[in-house]
């Protein structure tokens, strides 16, 4: 395969690792949880390096995800003892595990592929050259297969422990009440956030995990209804901005995990204008069609009161009703243009006259 | 007092719920405080208290959702912990986020969860019988619509229907007729009178002092401490409304002035 394409591959199923833990993260809104965790691990990591002495090994991969889970519960019993806020006790504990780790790179590992530049960006371009190798074959890259396991690891546990998820995340008191135990299924989704943080890190950075676990789930939230489709959206964006950030990357010359941090950012923009029932551009529009709804409702309300009596000349007149209903000029005139064309009211020698379905629209608005 | 109540107490393996000695605290604050409760068997029964009182947290200590300092709590006759299928729960409205991406159905099913266990993943036979709950609630037709899409009312109905799914011989419900509307009221009443037509054991945190003797039968008075449990009829008095208020309740429409030794109680 050329280094091209393995690099996308690697990005993609990275992209989608992340992205699905990342929906429940969203969801059980625990995103700074994410970051916590995702900077936390760069302590496990150099520990178990140090430890280990090699970055492949799946000691350290266990080891550091272990630091991950440990940032959780010393949040979580920080914040039990009510003295300190939730998002205080996160920021307040990672930033001490990380730049412990910062220091020990510094300190002990300096002269290894540990630096500090990829810990935060990660070195995708170069995940290519760190191959798997069996018997003298060349299995691909190392990176593609610890990514490819632990994203085979994230959808058989999703798809097994689905409901539970769901439940848990949904209603709490419930899950516990039914013998689910909730503690359980936050650790167990922690521990699966962490490991996940911990195979990305190495590809890609602190920040493009983060990016990854918690942009795509947003975008998708706005999209669809459905926990399922959550998923599968928040994955299918995940990819696309992997694919689209790398070439980004690729033109600009620059670095490839903030350009695909970039296109999250980017497609999760368009999302929020452009979603079709959420969105802020159909958000206005149903503002927007209400208002000349109700304009429309109490003309026709107002042609209702006076049909067929002996003022109706006068009250319903094109060029006096406005006067009636105690309205602009023109803001009456655009409101008539509008139930002439929607068909609620006809003109009879510029008397207003409400239609079949204009005395439906008038009915409905007395109704309510 | 307590002797009065004490002739009301089921023995304890025929009460369906039974309360001993028990003490919650949240870090050193005592919320209930030494609480003996003895719930008969098919009755209909209002927890009544001010805000704070801690009927809330009674609620959770009978489903086991809080840890107890001291005491016990059995269903049956029997630690809760081996009869979790025999409780059904409706939590407070607002305690879960409607803009959950799910729909109705699927939050009805919710309630078969615990029958089915760990793995095993809801089907036909749990549809239906998801489906037969949102009828009992006028809810079918909107089987399929999106939750943040309901008022609150249907909410409630939906959270009604869940508990129905469960098929519970105990119910325990928090603040069912918070924020609904009429229909709705009418609509929760008359299921619950159903309920206890079945034998159904039916505990509900109530708010509204005036409906207490029209929906209820049993009532128990909390205020951190046991006030008074037993009959409407008996125990729902002035005295002890004042007991669990502390002095600043007007009781039943009329609004008289307390007497302010009674706080001192
Ligand atoms: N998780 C909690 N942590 C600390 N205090 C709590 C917690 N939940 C409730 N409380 C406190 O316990 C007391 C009783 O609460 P609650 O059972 O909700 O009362 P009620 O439902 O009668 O209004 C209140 O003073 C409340 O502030
Ligand atoms: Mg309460």
């Amino acid at each position: 395969m050329q280094p091209q394409v393995e690099i996308q591959l690697i990005a993609a199923v990275v992209a989608v690792a992340c992205a699905l833990p990342g929906v429940f993260l969203v969801l059980r809104r625990m995103a700074m949880m994410s970051d916590a965790i995702s900077h936390a691990i760069l302590f496990g990591i150099v520990v178990a390096f140090l430890v280990v002495e090699s970055l492949g090994s799946p000691f350290l991969v266990f080891g550091a995800a272990l630091t991950g889970v440990l940032t959780v519960s010393m949040v979580e019993g920080l914040f039990k003892t009510r003295l300190v806020k939730e998002d205080a006790a996160i920021g307040l504990v990672f930033p001490v595990l990380f730049s412990i780790g910062v220091i020990l790179i510094s300190r002990f590992a300096g002269n290894v592929h540990l630096d500090i530049d990829a810990v935060l960006l990660g070195e995708l371009a170069f995940a290519p050259f760190d191959r798997l190798m069996f018997n003298n074959h060349d299995l691909g890259p190392k990176a593609l297969w610890v990514m490819g396991g632990i994203l085979l690891l994230n959808i058989i546990l999703i798809v097994l422990f689905f409901k539970e998820l769901k439940l848990a995340s949904f209603d709490e008191g419930l899950a516990s009440a039914l013998g689910f135990s909730p503690a359980l299924i936050h650790y167990g989704l922690m521990s699966q956030v962490s490991l996940t943080a911990v195979g990305a890190f190495d590809a890609v950075g602190s920040i493009l995990v983060v990016a990854l676990m918690i942009g795509p789930p947003t975008s998708a939230y706005l999209l669809t209804d459905r926990l399922s489709r959550m998923l599968s959206i928040s994955a299918a964006i995940g990819v696309i901005s992997a694919v689209s950030g790398y070439w980004l990357a690729h033109w600009w010359d620059v670095n490839i995990a903030g350009s695909i941090a970039t296109m999250i950012g980017l497609i999760f923009f368009l999302i929020y204008l452009f979603a079709p029932r959420r969105g802020v551009v159909a958000l206005l529009r149903r503002r927007n069609y209400q208002r000349w709804h109700f304009a429309e409702s109490m003309l026709a309300v107002h042609l209702l009161t006076h049909l067929g009596q002996p003022e109706e000349a006068r009250e319903c007149h094109r060029d006096e009703v406005h006067k009636h209903l105690n309205w602009q000029e023109n803001h009456a005139k655009r409101v008539v243009r509008r139930a002439l064309q929607d068909g609620y009211v006809h003109l009879d020698k510029d008397i207003l006259r409400l239609t079949a379905i204009g005395k439906k629209l008038a009915g409905k608005a007395v109704v309510e | 007092m307590n002797g009065l109540n004490e002739k009301h107490k089921p023995p304890r393996d025929q009460a369906a719920i039974w309360v001993e000695d028990l003490t919650v605290a949240y870090q050193d604050k005592p919320v209930l405080w030494d609480v003996d409760l003895a719930i008969p068997k098919g009755v209909l029964m209002a927890i009544v208290g001010p805000n704070g009182a801690g009927k809330t947290t009674m609620i959770k200590a009978m489903l086991g959702l809080v840890d107890p300092v001291a005491g016990r709590v059995e269903v049956f006759g029997k630690p809760f912990r081996e009869q979790r299928r025999l409780l059904g729960y409706v939590p407070q409205r607002t305690s879960v986020d409607w803009d959950f991406p799910t729909n109705v159905l699927d939050v009805v099913m919710m309630g078969r969860y615990g029958t089915l266990g760990w793995f095993r993943r809801p089907g036909k036979a749990e549809r239906e019988k998801a489906m037969h709950a949102l009828e009992k609630v006028a809810m079918d037709p909107y089987a399929d619509r999106q939750i943040s899409q309901l008022s609150g009312g249907q909410q409630q109905r939906v959270f009604l229907a869940r508990a129905l799914a469960q098929e519970a011989e105990v119910y325990l419900m928090d603040e069912p007729f918070q924020g609904v509307d009429a229909t709705t009221e009418r609509a929760i009443v008359d299921l619950l009178r159903e309920l206890r037509k079945q034998g159904r054991t039916v505990v509900v945190v109530h708010h509204d002092l005036q409906t207490v003797p029209d929906y209820f039968d049993w009532v128990f008075l909390l205020n951190v401490r046991r006030i008074a449990c037993g009959p409407v009829e008996t125990f729902f008095t002035e005295e002890n409304l004042r007991l669990a208020y502390g002095g600043r309740v007007a009781i039943l429409g009329e609004r008289k002035p307390i007497a302010d030794d009674a706080k001192s109680l």
